[in-house]
């Protein structure tokens, strides 16, 4: 079996569900981008990161980052081309929340430099921080927190809104 | 390294503010020379935009980083495009004077 895949981390989301092509049936099949390969073409093309920053940001090696990247310029490709439709979906995503939690004095605070990582609470100084994950929003009251994502280690916490199919 | 931290009266023993726009008093703390700065908030009674304005005024003093108890969306939006950390403290119960020691050990 093979390894599985890391979580990429997405900051933005995309505002619209895709494209289509003008004058063309309405029924093509189109091309299933992943949402990781569209925050790729946003990361190294719009706001024009090197490959390695953008890896970084993303939380994954620099090789896997240029598949991601290359695999997204195909499939731009091949809808232009063939004039197909294309649809942002699924990918192996957890989204980027912003907030941290300290274990040791309780607050909460933002890291607002994304490169680096976050390593002490920006109050008490201690290394016991987690990522704060708010999934309110998205499904039930309960508050989940995660402790994953520390150092961009542990692989598949359930906490942290991780979302293979949208 | 400057902080501004919200507070609900002019002394190191009054408690954080749990909002931010309308907080009483602002602290200023310089964690370089342990220098002390209490400011009334001027917003405090405003109806509309005491976030925004705060934060002007916080921003103002060159901090880095701004501890209280809430913040608004509004509020964070102006923050992150200045390039200043919020630290939220969600139970108001500690002073300004356990905020300044905690920065201190972790200096």
């Amino acid at each position: 079996m093979p390894r599985q895949k890391l979580m990429r981390k997405i900051d933005k989301l995309p505002t619209f569900k895709g494209f289509k092509p003008i004058g063309k049936a309405e029924d093509a099949v189109p091309v299933v981008m992943c949402l990781e390969e569209y925050e790729s073409i946003r990361l190294s093309d719009y706001i024009n990161l090197s490959q390695v920053e953008a890896s970084v940001v993303m939380g994954v090696s620099r090789p896997t980052y240029t598949r991601i990247y290359d695999m997204a310029r195909k499939k731009i490709a091949q809808a232009f081309i063939e004039g197909k439709p294309i649809v942002f979906e699924g990918g192996k995503v957890y989204f980027d929340s912003d907030w941290f939690h300290c274990n040791s004095c309780d607050c909460y605070f933002d890291h607002l430099r994304k490169e680096i990582l976050v390593e002490k609470c920006a109050l008490c100084g201690s290394s016991m921080i987690e990522q704060f994950v708010d999934i309110r929003k998205e499904a039930d009251s309960s508050e989940i927190r995660c402790a994953g994502r520390m150092l961009g280690l542990t692989k598949g916490c359930r906490g942290c809104g991780i979302l293979n199919n949208i | 390294m400057r902080v501004a931290i919200t507070a609900t009266g002019n002394s190191l023993e009054s408690k954080v503010d749990s909002r931010f726009g309308r907080c009483s008093y602002f602290v200023f703390y310089d964690t370089e020379s342990e220098s002390v700065e209490f400011l009334p908030n001027a917003n405090r009674e405003s109806v509309e935009g005491a976030g925004p304005a705060s934060a002007q005024t916080v921003a103002s003093k060159g901090v880095q980083k701004v501890v209280s108890g809430e913040f608004g969306a509004k509020v964070k939006a102006i923050f992150d495009q200045l390039q200043i950390q919020l630290i939220m403290v969600p139970d108001s119960n500690r002073t300004v004077a356990q905020i300044i020691e905690m920065l201190n050990k972790s200096k």
